[in-house]
């Protein structure tokens, strides 16, 4: 029996991509539990950065509602932007990222899991807030019922996105700014779209086709972007 | 039988490399001395936009290489990535600084053109918006690429960002069909062109010498590359000797 033989045959083979999924989706979710203040900060910071528009611009309804879909994605941008070290850079520092790449469930599963949580953490909680938000900046119901959808679609694709660029920067000089310069340019889309499906309503014509490229644009990542960040994450731990 | 992997090594690279750079850079400075003469004397005035125009030769070429180098510069990635060869990453990183340069001049030719002819330097159309993230993935990659202590380890790094970022060329390239805003469409097709000879032929010179130049400043600056990486082997130090 060859060596490699014997390795495999040691490894218990109940690894899924389910299972993993599941498990980091779980251990995640417990532990933005358990520190409740990451998630209150980002909302926060959300709520903050958006009513200080209004102050600094002028407070003019129809300024606002024009404003106001575009202000709350880019505040939702940065928000998600500002909680990605926690997704990643937290588990790499105290070495149980390379623990769990040990683990026998394929990585992708628990990559997915992880970023899942994060959404579940950052981006759910943006979406949920945003026709709050929105009503500060006197959007009509049906601007707000788009808006919802958008972020709903887009936020998924920015924790994506946020997890490939967050996973090459690990153990990187300047690790902030270096991120920001990553994954600010690659979110520029779901920006574009996003706030557009709003404004698309808002002057009188479908959200539709916005969300539809949000939509292609979320399956497009949820393919394409898991395996590169495992590859991320292999070149980091290398 | 070839041996095709001679020249992957530094080593023999480094060489080829310094013996092929000048003649890319002559190649560049003759195609440019054609490209500007038929560009300012024998291509006509244009019939709506008058002298103007004439900015196309430069802006075209520079936006057509600011997108073949980032390909070019992924595909490099892509092979030291796949088959964890130095110089590819190398290449790569070479080829940079010479795409973010280009994507800058298109952006600024662009906006030269766009104050007499649009009344704005600036606007927010979709294919100047792409161009724009272009510019900052350069950017991003090159301070990706420099962002570690190990250099193979910002080399794997970048190549992976540098793939990632290949969803923004079709991106740009599409960019006036799919959005019907300011920036015009493309004049030139693999069909056939819309415009006058003249002005197609400068502006094809012009490309070419871009690309020329392109291949001779990515040559010599892999040399550098490569000599900073390889200082502390036998060949490096010998260098200095003969």
């Amino acid at each position: 029996m060859s060596a490699t033989a014997i390795a495999a045959a040691s490894v218990p083979a109940t690894g899924s991509f389910a299972t993993g999924f599941a498990w980091a989706l779980r251990r995640d979710l417990t532990l933005a539990w358990r520190h409740p203040g990451e998630t209150i900060l980002v909302v926060a910071f959300f709520v903050l950065v958006a009513s200080l528009f209004p102050l600094g611009i002028g407070a003019e309804p129809q300024l606002l509602a024009r404003i106001g879909p575009g202000v709350i994605w880019v505040c939702a941008l940065l928000a998600a932007f500002l909680s990605l070290p926690s997704l990643l850079a937290g588990d790499y520092a105290d070495g149980s990222l390379e623990q769990m790449t040990l683990s026998p469930h394929p990585m992708s599963g628990w990559i997915c899991g992880k970023v899942a949580a994060h959404w579940v953490a950052s981006g759910l909680p943006l979406t949920m807030l945003a026709p709050l938000i929105g009503l500060q900046y006197g959007l009509s119901p049906d601007t707000l019922l788009a808006l919802c959808a958008a972020l709903a679609i887009g936020t998924p694709v920015l924790s994506l996105l946020g997890a490939a660029c967050t996973a090459l920067t690990l153990g990187a000089r300047g690790g902030g700014m270096l991120l920001a310069l990553l994954a600010l340019p690659l979110f520029v889309p779901i920006l574009v779209f996003g706030a557009g499906a709003a404004e698309a309503q808002a002057t009188g014509l479908s959200p539709s086709p916005h969300l539809s490229i949000l939509g292609a644009g979320l399956i497009l990542a949820a393919v394409g972007l898991p395996p590169a960040i495992c590859t991320a994450i292999r070149i980091a731990l290398d | 039988m070839i041996n095709w992997f001679y020249f992957a090594s530094p080593a023999t690279f480094y060489r080829l490399a310094g013996w092929m750079a000048p003649w890319f850079f002559a190649a560049a400075a003759i195609l440019a001395v054609a490209g500007l003469y038929v560009g300012f004397a024998v291509a006509p005035t244009d019939a709506q936009q008058g002298e103007v125009y004439r900015v196309i030769f430069i802006h075209v070429p520079a936006s057509w290489m600011s997108m073949f180098i980032y390909f070019v510069m992924a595909c490099y990635g892509g092979v030291s990535l796949t088959f964890n060869t130095r110089l590819a990453a190398m290449m790569a990183r070479a080829l940079a600084p010479t795409g973010a340069m280009f994507t800058f001049v298109a952006l600024w030719t662009g906006s030269f053109w766009g104050r007499p002819t649009w009344g704005t330097y600036w606007v927010w159309d979709a294919r100047i918006t792409s161009e724009l993230v272009l510019l900052f993935l350069y950017f991003g990659f090159i301070a990706l690429a420099n962002a570690f202590e190990d250099p193979r380890r910002g080399d794997r790094a970048s190549a992976l960002l540098a793939l990632i970022g290949v969803v923004n060329l079709p991106i740009i390239y599409f960019s006036v069909l799919w959005w019907n805003t300011l920036h015009q469409g493309s004049t030139v097709s693999f069909k056939g062109t819309s415009m006058h000879v003249a002005m197609l032929w400068g502006m094809l010179l012009m490309a070419l010498s871009f690309w020329m130049y392109s291949v001779g400043a990515s040559l010599t600056r892999v040399r550098a590359i490569i000599l900073e990486r390889e200082r502390r082997t036998h060949w490096a130090r010998e260098l200095q000797f003969t």
